[in-house]
């Protein structure tokens, strides 16, 4: 069986998501197994018709407009691209948080159908048990 | 001079970053025959040293690291099953 990897995206913010998806990419090219569960701002991301939305976290704040800029200058697929190219050429699967789902009353068919499926917290610790590693980005 | 190997597909990963062109090899070796040779143009720096890697790693032959005008390309064998 692979190695797996658990991934674990709460933030909504570009470059977050960004780089979910290509640590996901990473683990893909090193034969791992990719579980991504996705809960508050990160989930808010994947309803369909929200995914045009590009901003940093704070940190970036002060060079938001420059990266932006570069992003778009050199074509960088966004977050949500990369995610389905990830899907594409490895075993990824995205899943969406019940809890926050049920509280905002988003039902599997408002999110984007790269969501594979809505789980609650202990199947994911129980795929995060089964893995090598587990990232909170 | 070495004889320039012929590849049995050519990916132009060209313009496109890391991890852009690393996926994009990954995915056409999955669909390609144990024996083709495949080449990738890439002008992503991080592919230039990660590709190899992946291909040493995967138990596969890399063949050659080319550097072009403005982009590189790295040939492998699939010679896993």
């Amino acid at each position: 069986m692979a190695d797996k990897m658990s991934l674990l995206l709460v933030s909504g913010t570009a470059d977050k998501l960004m780089a979910g998806a290509i640590i996901a990419s990473g683990a893909i090219a090193n034969d791992m197994d990719v579980d991504i569960f996705v809960s508050f701002w990160g989930l808010m991301e994947f309803k369909k018709g929200s995914k045009g939305k590009i901003n940093l976290s704070y940190d970036g704040k002060d060079v938001e407009k420059e990266v932006l800029q570069k992003m778009k200058e050199k074509k960088i697929p966004s977050w949500l691209d990369m995610i389905k190219q990830a899907k594409d050429v490895g075993n990824v699967k995205v899943y969406g948080c019940a809890m926050f789902a049920d509280l905002m009353d988003i039902k599997k068919e408002d999110l984007d159908p790269v969501i594979d499926e809505i789980i609650g917290v202990s199947q994911f610790v129980a795929m995060a048990k089964d893995s090598k590693m587990t990232l909170f980005i | 001079m070495a004889q320039e190997i012929k590849p049995t597909k050519i990916i132009d990963a060209r313009g496109s970053y890391c991890p852009g062109p690393l996926m994009e090899l990954i995915k056409n070796y999955k669909q390609a025959k144990t024996g083709d040779i495949l080449s990738l143009y890439s002008s992503d720096s991080g592919t230039k040293t990660d590709a190899p890697a992946w291909i040493k790693k995967s138990g596969n032959e890399l063949l050659g690291v080319y550097d072009r005008d403005g982009y590189f390309e790295i040939v492998l064998k699939k010679t896993r099953q």
